[in-house]
């Protein structure tokens, strides 16, 4: 394949070369054009990168995506203008004459909204025929979103060397949205067209198709509104789909808050509402990691949120344990009085971050495996979240783990049963809930790894989730893990199913008074613990 | 722990408390209205609405003391009764500005008008009568009780889960009254009051009455409490809080007790809600927050769980805590001393100010001759609330 | 066991106790109250939350004023006394708010308050201002609907803010359809009002305008990000009018970045997203999108660049960020000087009637004046995100916008104005030539 492909790369430079040899070459338009982006005036750039572009000239692709990067630098006195190389070489864009230095006086050319668009389309035409594949679609895409009449050479003859099939559809998509809109388009191309982008059967086709305007033949704007019915019928199933999985998505980020809740308040019976601040700490711990990553090893950013989470649960664990020596133990079996304490304790925590890193949000960066979405069928997904999920799973899968098979997770369920006959047993109980109390908040602290991708890292953080994590807990059922698994995803598809029906607020208050309504149902939950220790 | 202390009608610390309150309640008053301002002993009008502000706190207390102290619920919502007592005196008092509003709309209040309302929510309907209004604070918090109580007795959830619920109660009010569309002033709530049964909410006299009343409420309140917790109806209430299902089965309806007594708590709040919001002169969503409930029931851990006393001085001591820490150079670190409170609170005071103060002066009598013990212990009004849930 | 009766104990007791506990409550109550009355300086107070949610936004302006203080003890203070700041912590709590500012007033004397931040809290200190009569700088753009003798608006009307906004992006984007997105609170509520029936008033038909709120600190964004790209993709130009509050930015942007909106597609204009929201995000997947204020930090005036080196050598924080509340109070705190220079004193009455007219330099290049109305003329600028957490300012009003106190797009204002010079009302109703309620 390479060899194809540098060919093709070859034939692309070489066509590109005689073109602009074919042009006269004096200081014409082209020249004029290139001066203009020193104006510093978003109108004169507009028609700059339209001459460009249209000028055929082989500094147009070289200056336009210089452009699009902001290494254009325009000098406003001279009026000069120099593309600046990734390599950080410059040359002159008016002539392509390498150059020194680029002036200090010199500005990056700015850019707006719809100059980027602009650019955008002046790229698609000119990297249709590019090597790499994914340019190509990329161009494909923004020729079909901006549909001008002038590419439509372009396009047919990229399309008549393509050899791969996705980027072949993508091209033809892009031909059937310029002749859709062009006026002397035949019906038949047009009615072809249409059915091309029905295929094509997502939102940008639907946004296309409602847009053809009026002036269309009978016959076609009949076959786009029943193109646009049949996807929009299409996009109905999807969208059940979708919300779906924001439920899941939403359910994973609240059993990830819930998890560390369920062990403490499960199986010790504490009542943590510190908790929440020990997702904080975690949140917080991630930001420290990057920040000393940022400064000393910035290659390794991308495994940053890989370091962070042992790091915060050993942090979160470790102030876990502190907590429990010193508070907690005293307070065993006053459940209320914990609950009282650990506020006045998840108080402290927040003004101690807000002292240290002051009470703005601190900055998070998502790693690049974790930005972005891909699209399955008609919705789109978010790496972040579906990472987040997978996460999720994993903390959930290795917990449940620990518990069944590590002595430790042995003494905690002998614990959790029935506290004295354990003790009785030879379990030192106080260290099996110092260790508990550890292992709940470190869960929280690397709950807050995964937060840090989605929320505000701010002292307020471990507050938003605290009523939620009870909520989930309280209704899945207090002492079972699959019981809060199952809890978390409930509330989370059901919070996403009613969003759409009854907006975000409501949404949530229904929540709220269906879960104090089920409490009444079942006092202790979906899977109450079933034995004598309940009723302690 | 003797039964027979429970049946007196006051005890020693009461009857101080109960003086102190009186004399508050009328010194302060006159000595606002009459004393040339600026003198020595002159209170002024600003700390006259600060205390009038602490002692409805008080009485929020005593409702929380009620039933946490004497009937071990501990509810975590209790601010939300609180609150809705106070948006009924709200409405009344922002049905009373009338024309006076920015816009001059007589019927709809301001918020109502610039987002366009057209006409009063049917829920508005009869809050411009001050009788309405005072019903109302009455019976829509005890309503709410009873309804929520009813449900959550009866299938006998307890404990820790009760204390959640309530919690998401009053998240689910607070974000209810966040809406707009709710018709309560979204965020913003009710605010800009002019007058209450005609005196201008702002004028000196009018404080000084609503303090006035705001010590009397205190009073009647403390009395009810007193009167329901030493009657034979309090002792049940002890035994549900000490042992609920032993109770259950020696043939007491468990829930029925509850329920009375939590009702009976969300008027009081209630009340205190309605005396609040004149002399503070806003009330808004945030009054529903989580938190400010979870603090009130601080207020009655530091004074003392089960010490109506101690509830009360719990409220004023920690708000004028509150108060003198948030200005000056230890305004960052007032969260920190708010949250050590309750740490050290729980742990080293378990029973509070007045609890422990009785617990020591207790052991030092101990020590004299007998004769004189026996009366000394039956002065001590406190029963040490069981621990165990 | 013996038991006392109530006649017993009070006799026991002794009345003696009661007094006395009652007489040193009162003792300790006068004490307090005791204000130390220092006449060497002028007490200016600060009312901005220090702690709680609102922390976040307002701890800055806390700083901002202490460093105004700073500057101006620095050139020999005013009225050849010095300025001293009393800095309270209302802690995000609105009742906190009004029992702060009765103190900040009678107990420290303070001449002027420069605090609050949210409407709630401005609500709640209005009554305490207009009772004890007082001066309140409020720095934040607002829903306007007000106009107070006794507070003066530094930030912007909804006419010096969201109405450009729109402007711009109707006739430069050419944007056709809307999404007006904010949280549940006054503020987006009216501005939302204001610009729906704004772009009525433009031709825009109802089922191009999308609304919807959200809750405080609303942390999942999923569906709302997938319903705006949904109603986006019917053909027009879209745009997203964002009045999502504080806290809730962070996770929305994340979410966009996330799902792929980009600015040239449905770009988002937001008004209350400065550079110390940014603070919080990577801006890379962010640029393009915009932001309308009054100030931004990367214009490039020679005031401005004073004032940033300034304030970071104050701060000892080469990093740290300025935004468009902070200039709202740099302007009103001169104001306040030049009132009080003008009239050689600090008594609120006669500082108050002197303040409308009096002008002031803002940091962009103007020069702001006091209206009548108590609201400044600002200039008006629309920035794009930058890829380091700044903005680009793409546009800007050709002069300085005049701040109305009432909108003229809402059904029972349009008729307001505020007129504290002449007519000495805040809600004048010209139709009807009289001054409604009791606004005075």
């Amino acid at each position: 394949m390479p060899t194809k492909l540098s060919a093709r790369f070859c034939s692309f430079v070489l066509s590109l070369f005689l073109i602009a040899f074919a042009l006269p070459a004096f200081a014409g338009p082209f020249e004029d054009a290139v001066a203009k982006f020193a104006n510093d005036d978003y109108s004169d750039t507009d028609e700059a990168i339209g001459a460009v572009a249209s000028s055929g000239n082989k500094l147009a692709f070289p200056i336009i995506s210089a452009l699009q990067d902001g290494r254009l630098m325009a000098d406003p006195d001279t009026k000069k203008v120099y593309v600046t190389g990734t390599d950080g070489k410059s040359i002159d864009a008016a002539t392509g004459e390498p150059v020194a230095s680029v002036p200090d006086s010199a500005n990056a050319v700015r850019l707006n909204n719809r100059l980027r668009r602009s650019v955008d389309a002046a790229l698609g035409s000119l990297t249709l025929q590019s090597p790499d594949l994914g340019a190509r679609l990329q161009a494909a895409q923004s020729v079909f979103k901006s549909h001008e009449e002038t590419a439509l050479e372009a396009v047919e003859s990229a399309l008549a060397k393509e050899s791969n099939k996705s980027a072949k559809t993508a091209l033809g998509e892009a031909r059937a949205a310029i002749l859709l809109f062009k006026s002397d388009a035949t019906e038949v191309q047009k009615l072809e067209a249409v059915a091309t982008i029905k295929a094509r059967g997502d939102q940008d086709a639907l946004a296309l198709l409602s847009d053809i305007g009026t002036d269309q033949p009978a016959s076609v704007a009949k076959a786009a509104t029943s193109a646009i019915g049949s996807i929009q019928n299409t996009l109905a199933v999807w969208s059940t789909v979708q919300n779906a999985w924001y439920g899941l998505s939403l359910g994973s980020v609240l059993l990830l808050a819930a998890i560390g809740l369920a062990i403490t308040f499960g199986v010790m019976g504490v009542i943590n509402m510190a908790h929440g601040e020990m997702v904080m700490l975690g949140a917080y711990t991630t930001f420290v990691v990057q920040e000393v990553i940022r400064t000393r090893y910035p290659t390794l950013f991308d495994y940053s949120l890989l370091i962070a989470v042992p790091l915060a649960f050993l942090v979160a664990g470790a102030i876990g344990v502190l907590i429990e020596r010193s508070i907690i133990r005293f307070l065993y079996g006053r459940p209320l009085e914990t609950l009282l304490a650990t506020w006045g304790l998840s108080l402290v925590l927040q003004q101690a971050v807000r002292t240290m890193f002051g009470p703005t949000n601190r900055e998070v960066g998502n790693p690049s495996w974790m930005s972005g979405a891909f699209e399955l069928g008609q919705i789109t997904i978010t790496y972040n979240r579906l990472w987040i999920l997978c996460f999720t799973l994993a903390v959930f899968v290795i917990l449940l783990a620990m518990l069944r098979y590590t002595a430790l997770g042995l003494e905690m369920r002998a614990v959790t049963q029935n506290r004295r006959m354990a003790a009785s047993m030879g379990i030192a109980t106080s260290r099996v809930d110092a260790l508990t109390f550890g292992l709940g908040s470190g869960i929280a602290g690397i709950a807050g790894v995964a937060l840090s991708q989605i929320d505000n890292v701010s002292p307020n953080l471990g507050q938003s989730y605290i009523i939620d994590s009870f909520m989930v807990v309280v209704f899945g059922g207090v002492g079972n893990l699959w019981g809060t698994l199952v809890g978390a995803f409930t509330l989370g598809i059901a919070n996403k199913f009613l969003e759409p029906v009854a907006g975000a607020v409501l949404g949530k208050i229904a929540i709220l008074v269906l879960i104090i309504l089920f409490i009444q149902k079942r006092p202790r939950g979906l899977f109450a613990l079933k034995g004598r220790a309940v009723e302690a | 722990m003797t039964p027979h202390m429970l049946t007196r009608s006051l005890d020693r610390g009461a009857a101080i408390f109960l003086m102190v309150v009186a004399a508050c309640g009328i010194l302060i008053p006159l000595s606002n209205l009459l004393l040339p301002t600026g003198s020595f002993l002159q209170v002024p009008t600003y700390l006259v609405a600060l205390w009038g502000k602490y002692v409805c706190y008080a009485i929020l207390a005593l409702s929380i003391d009620l039933i946490w102290g004497y009937c071990g619920i501990l509810s975590l919502g209790h601010g939300a009764f609180f609150a809705l007592g106070g948006y009924a005196m709200g409405m009344y008092l922002m049905r009373q500005i009338g024309t006076r509003g920015v816009y001059g709309n007589p019927i709809l209040p301001d918020f109502m008008v610039f987002l366009n309302w057209q006409k009063l929510p049917w829920y508005w309907y009869g809050f411009d009568m001050f009788w309405f209004a005072a019903l109302m604070v009455l019976v829509v918090p005890g309503l709410l009780a009873f309804c929520f109580g009813w449900l959550a007795f009866r299938s006998r959830v307890t404990g820790v889960y009760l204390s959640i619920i309530t919690q998401a109660m009053t998240y689910a009010l607070l974000l209810a009254f966040f809406r707009n569309d709710f018709g309560f002033g979204g965020n913003n709530g009710l605010t800009d009051f002019k007058d209450i049964l005609g005196f201008n909410v702002q004028a000196e006299g009018t404080r000084a009455a609503l303090f006035a009343l705001s010590c009397l409420a205190l009073i009647f309140s403390f009395l009810i409490c007193r009167s329901v917790v030493s009657s034979k109806l309090g002792k049940v209430l002890i035994a549900i809080r000490d042992a609920e299902s032993r109770s259950r089965f020696l043939g007491y309806r468990v829930e029925s007790y509850k329920l009375f007594v939590f009702t009976l708590s969300a008027c009081m709040a209630g009340v205190a809600g309605a005396l609040y919001v004149p002399q503070v002169g806003i009330i808004n969503p945030s009054e529903f927050a989580p938190g400010n409930s979870i603090e009130a029931v601080i207020w009655v851990a530091v004074g003392g769980r089960g010490t109506l006393v101690g509830a009360a001085l719990g409220a004023i001591v920690v708000n004028y805590a509150k108060t003198f820490f948030t200005s000056g150079v230890l305004a960052p670190y007032w969260l920190f001393m708010l949250g050590a409170l309750f740490i050290l609170v729980t742990l080293l005071l378990p029973k509070g100010i007045v609890g422990t103060f009785s617990a020591w002066r207790e052991s030092t009598r101990e020590r004299r001759p007998a004769a004189t013990s026996a009366s000394a212990a039956a002065e001590d009004g406190i029963t040490e609330p069981n621990m165990a849930e | 066991m013996p038991t006392k009766s109530i006649h017993d104990i009070a006799a026991s007791f002794s009345r003696r106790g009661v007094l006395a506990a009652t007489t040193g409550l009162l003792l300790g109550l006068a004490s307090i109250s005791g204000a130390k009355a220092a006449d060497d300086t002028i007490k200016v107070g600060v009312l901005h939350s220090l702690s709680g949610t609102m922390a976040i936004s307002e701890t800055t302006l806390k700083d901002t004023i202490l460093f105004l203080i700073d500057e101006q003890n620095k050139k020999g203070g005013v009225l050849g006394k010095k300025l001293e700041a009393v800095v309270v912590d209302p802690a995000s709590n609105w009742p906190l708010f009004a029992e702060k500012a009765r103190e900040l007033i009678t107990k420290d004397k303070v001449s002027v308050v420069f605090g609050c931040w949210t409407s709630v809290s401005r609500k709640s200190v209005l009554p305490v201002f207009k009772e004890l009569n007082n001066i309140l700088f409020y720095p934040v753009q607002y829903e306007g609907e007000e106009s107070e003798r006794n507070v003066f608006y530094t930030g912007a009307a909804p006419n010096q803010q969201a109405i450009p906004a729109v402007d711009y992006l109707m006739k430069d984007e050419k944007v056709k359809r809307w999404v007006l997105a904010g949280t549940d609170y006054v503020y987006p509520r009216t501005t939302n009002k204001i610009l729906e029936a704004y772009l009525k008033s433009k031709g825009v038909a109802q089922e191009d305008i999308m609304i919807n709120y959200t809750p405080f600190g609303h942390s999942d964004w999923q569906t709302i990000v997938a319903d705006i790209k949904k109603f986006g993709s019917a053909g027009k130009k879209t745009a997203v009018v964002s009045t999502i509050n504080g806290d809730a930015n962070v996770p929305f942007y994340k979410e966009l970045g996330n799902q792929g909106i980009k600015a040239k597609d449905i770009p988002v204009v937001a008004f209350s997203v400065g550079e110390e929201e940014l603070a919080g995000i990577d801006t890379k997947p962010l640029v393009g999108h915009l932001a309308a204020w009054n100030y931004f930090q990367s214009i490039k005036t020679p005031a401005n660049e004073k004032f940033i080196k300034d304030w970071q050598a104050y701060t000892k924080n080469p990093k740290r960020t300025t935004n468009d509340p902070m200039e709202a109070h740099v302007i009103g705190f001169n104001m306040w000087i030049k009132a009080v220079e003008k009239v050689k004193s600090t008594d609120p009455d006669k500082v108050i009637d002197a303040l409308p007219g009096i002008e002031a330099p803002n940091l962009t290049g103007g020069t702001s004046k006091m209206l009548p109305n108590h609201h400044i003329t600002k200039p008006v600028f629309i920035g794009e995100i930058k890829g380091n957490g700044q903005f680009d300012v793409v546009w800007k009003t050709p002069g300085l916008v005049a701040g109305d106190a009432w909108s003229k797009e809402l059904e029972g204002s349009k008729d307001l104005i505020g007129d504290w010079v002449g007519k000495k009302c805040g809600n004048f109703n010209t139709k009807t030539n009289k001054c409604l309620g009791s606004g005075s």
